[in-house]
């Protein structure tokens, strides 16, 4: 009789990669409905030729790479990568622009390093980053709810925008396009305009934070903590990372309100959310001991206000995650638990 | 008062398939024709047998004999006749050989007379009674198989607080220990209390989990019949919560630092089938020969069976009915720490608690597709019962990188298999920190071989220069007499005879060295 000896365990859960990358996805979902019920059908064609072009690039690199290709595939890694990289593009944006930075995600950010697992830097935010920098016009083109410019955009619409430059009645988009509440606010606040002058009146502006971008961020917000309910991520990085950007905000908040915007503008404006639920926790390039992801999630949030307020971006949620994920070894190095019967 | 339990970071809930083989009482069966007896069936040196071929032995007469301190003695299971004494296969991951005594039965079964039953164990001394359970070949009944007698020992200095029995059983599919529980609490009582008496343990507690909740009221039932004080705490049902450390962890908080002994924390665990089998050996005289094994998963009567020692994995499984063609593996202890037999023709002995006999239907192994890559979320930290992190111990061994893995601790791993159970990625990690550990022993002991040899050559080197130095002095001390003898002597015939008495020494000096180097390679044997 011959018998197989594999060493133990002998039983295995069933869980697996495709199924943890599948409940990011489906987390991700309720803030996409709602996205596309402010801003229209934009992000979702973003998010076609993001994920498009993000399997197309990862089978490319794998058949260079000699790897199998259906388990790496299958595995949505590449998938998530894409409709994060979405999400931070304007939607509208030239095919071309996501193609690229999709690109710089998957093949440099990703493969160059040895594929998923071994990539330090966060794919989505390397391609977002090369994209902001090279073509900085395209990147900063958002825009405004329809509710605020009137103009509704259809998925036909979208889907012309991207490929043709030309919206339906033949406009471009970036005719239409605003900077976005965040934008907005810095550059008022270097012409010496107070928070209360430039929010008052202000289309772009909701009761919380920005308008339309308020509701997303909750939806992100919904999504994540259901993630932490299924125990997909842990909460030490959000909570830390948020926690301090509101501690901090709060803080320059109270000493000057007029000055600086407040903790729930900071926390519901831009992609602080999105980034502490979905992006920070991108566990291959985050810390990953307990106390580690406390302290990267609160240099990520230090990091988001430093930018924000004093650097020359309006957004820093994808610098600062990036500067942390360099910090990520040697913070698991010195943050080991501590081992059962050991250190008491 | 109801004892306030501790929690151990970490562990998995495992659907513990304990129904099909615990609803059944535990069943006797049929005596081979030929038990097959390792003479290792425990942790320590192996017994030394004490019989030779053609010799005639009784049941429960004992065949070899502990060979050191750490060691315990190995008895015969039944009466018949020692066929051969050779190596045979034995149920070890390794699928290694190692020396066995076979016995052929003579079908009477037929007891020696060496039983001396004690009725009450406080006649004797603590030492007395450690002496005898070590005569009787008691170890570890819960799968390790350590020398119970070590266990029942304590320094002068030590007290021992808390005398834990293991009942937790936490591994899915085994009930042996369920079985005898519920069947044999009594005995399970009695051979705590011969426990607490050579241990001088102060209290006494049994550790049940929650789900075999008929074992924890058959122990209260047996503890209120002999009016004893042992106090039965149901734990949660978590694996691995039946880890000594980690019962400890869970009832009295203690954390056992790695290495060390629960004594030192004036702690001791035994398991519950090892009180029952003290109870044999003191109560009745009867050294450990049989224990109760379950036999579970693809088999036509799951159940508890109490086996002969000796018997094989075959011949059990032959009645207990299995099809071959559909047997995926088998495996001997639980499907999270037990390994898999390659082969049916090994005894099984004093460790083997279980036997789990997999086909695709009931047992679903786990996926042997490719594994995939790490992508640290972190799940094994999460369900490690150490606290280590897998991820980075992953990396570091896979990277062959084993100074940064023994800086995570490597060796404080339990190999209990929780992290590789709930790793997305199906990474076999367990495996890897195997690799990792032997990799280290290999290198730890070829290090110490180097060394040795490092050292053997010093001192060639040290005793040639020796060699010389004295070679030099005794000529020296020859040219220095010669020179004694012609004083007086012109010069010229001085200068001659000195001068041949420096190529003389050349020579003799030459022919030395090379009969020495002729014979140095012996004496590094």
């Amino acid at each position: 009789m011959q018998l197989n000896t594999p060493s133990s365990p002998h039983i295995h859960s069933g869980y697996q990669l495709s199924q943890l990358m599948q409940r990011v996805l489906l987390a991700l979902l309720p803030a996409i409905v709602l996205y596309v019920l402010f801003f229209g059908w934009g992000i979702v064609v973003n998010i076609l030729i993001a994920v498009v072009a993000a399997l197309a690039f990862e089978a490319l690199a794998l058949l260079l790479r000699k790897r199998p290709l259906a388990p790496y595939l299958g595995d949505y890694s590449a998938v998530l990568t894409a409709v994060l990289l979405a999400l931070a593009l304007p939607p509208l944006a030239p095919w071309w622009l996501i193609v690229v930075a999709t690109f710089f995600a998957i093949v440099f950010a990703k493969h160059l390093y040895g594929g998923l697992g071994y990539n330090p830097f966060n794919p989505a935010m390397i391609g977002y980053v090369v994209v902001l920098i090279s073509f900085p016009r395209e990147v900063t083109s958002w825009l405004p709810p329809e509710a605020v410019s009137g103009q509704v955009v259809s998925f036909i619409d979208a889907l012309r925008a991207s490929f043709t430059g030309i919206l339906g009645n033949g406009i471009p988009p970036d005719t239409l396009s605003m900077a976005t509440p965040l934008d907005h606010v810095k550059t008022q606040l270097t012409q010496n305009h107070a928070i209360s002058e430039i929010i008052t009146g202000n289309g772009i502006f909701g009761q919380l934070a920005g308008s339309g971008w308020e509701w997303i961020n909750l939806a992100f917000m919904v999504g994540g903590i259901w993630l932490i309910y299924k125990k997909v991520i842990h909460w030490y990085i959000p909570v830390a990372m948020l926690g301090t950007l509101v501690l901090i905000s709060g803080l320059f908040w109270l000493i000057d309100a007029e000055r600086y915007a407040s903790p729930l503008f900071h926390l519901l404006s831009g992609g602080a959310i999105l980034g502490a639920f979905f992006i920070a926790t991108d566990p291959v390039t985050a810390s990953t001991t307990n106390r580690g992801r406390i302290l990267y999630g609160i240099g990520i949030g230090l990091l988001v206000y430093i930018i924000r307020s004093w650097g020359g971006y309006p957004e820093g949620v994808a610098f600062a995650v990036l500067l942390m994920n360099m910090l990520a070894p040697t913070l698991d190095y010195y943050t080991q638990p501590r081992v059962f019967g050991r250190g008491r | 008062m109801i004892r306030q339990l501790f929690r151990y970071k970490g562990g998995v809930k495992l659907s513990d398939h304990k129904q099909e083989s615990s609803s059944q009482p535990i069943q006797k069966v049929t005596l081979p024709k030929r038990l097959i007896l390792p003479l290792q069936q425990h942790i320590g040196a192996p017994a030394s047998a004490i019989v030779s071929v053609g010799e005639r032995v009784l049941k429960g007469q004992m065949i070899a004999k502990s060979d050191g301190h750490i060691s315990a003695p190995v008895h015969a299971s039944t009466s018949g006749r020692v066929v051969e004494i050779t190596d045979f296969a034995i149920p070890h991951p390794s699928g290694l050989k190692a020396p066995c005594i076979v016995i052929e039965s003579d079908g009477n079964d037929a007891w020696c007379d060496h039983r001396k039953p004690v009725d009450d164990c406080h006649h004797y001394t603590p030492e007395q009674i450690r002496e005898h359970i070590r005569h009787a070949g008691v170890v570890g009944l819960g799968g390790a198989g350590f020398p119970s007698f070590l266990k029942l020992t304590v320094g002068s200095e030590r007290v021992v607080e808390t005398l834990i029995l293991n009942g937790a059983e936490c591994e899915p599919f085994i009930s042996c220990d369920d079985r005898l529980m519920r069947e044999r609490a009594e005995e399970i009582i009695k051979g705590l209390m011969v426990m607490q008496h050579a241990l001088v343990a102060k209290a006494c507690v049994i550790g049940v989990e929650e789900n075999k909740p008929e074992a924890a009221a058959a122990l209260r039932s047996a503890i209120s019949a002999l009016a004893v004080e042992v106090e039965v705490v149901e734990v949660p049902t978590l694996y691995p919560t039946g880890g000594e450390k980690q019962l400890i962890k869970i009832l009295t908080n203690k954390e056992i630092p790695p290495k060390t002994l629960p004594i030192e924390k004036r702690v001791v665990v035994h398991n519950v089938g090892t009180a029952a089998a003290v109870y044999r050996a003191i109560c009745l005289g009867e050294p450990l020969i049989s224990r109760v094994i379950t036999i579970a998963g693809a088999v036509k009567k799951p159940g508890n069976y109490e086996i002969p020692f000796g018997i094989s994995a075959a011949q059990l499984l032959e009645q207990v009915g299995i099809e071959e063609e559909s047997v995926e593996r088998i495996i001997h202890g639980g499907p999270m720490m037990g390994f898999a037999l390659n082969t049916l023709d090994v005894p099984l002995i004093k460790t083997s608690n279980c036997l789990l006999v997999t086909d695709p239907n009931t047992v679903p192994l786990r996926n042997k597709q490719l594994a995939l890559a790490c992508i640290r979320c972190g799940s094994c930290a999460d369900v490690c019962p150490i606290n280590l992190l897998p991820q980075q111990l992953y990396w570091h061994s896979r990277a062959k990188d084993f100074d940064k893995a023994q800086d995570y601790n490597l060796f404080d791993c339990i190999e209990c298999g929780c992290c590789d159970y709930v790793c997305p990625s199906q990474i076999p990690l367990v495996q890897y920190f195997r690799f990792a550990k032997t990799s280290i022993w290999q290198a730890e002991q070829d290090k110490k071989q180097a060394e040795l040899a490092k050292e053997r050559h010093e001192f060639r080197q040290f005793r040639i220069e020796r060699e010389k130095a004295e070679k030099k002095a005794r000529h020296k001390a020859k040219a220095a007499k010669v020179a004694a003898k012609n004083v007086g002597a012109d010069d010229k015939k001085k200068a001659i005879e000195e001068a041949m008495a420096r190529v003389k020494a050349k020579k003799q000096q030459q022919e030395a060295n090379v009969s020495a180097s002729k014979t140095e390679p012996g004496d590094n044997t």
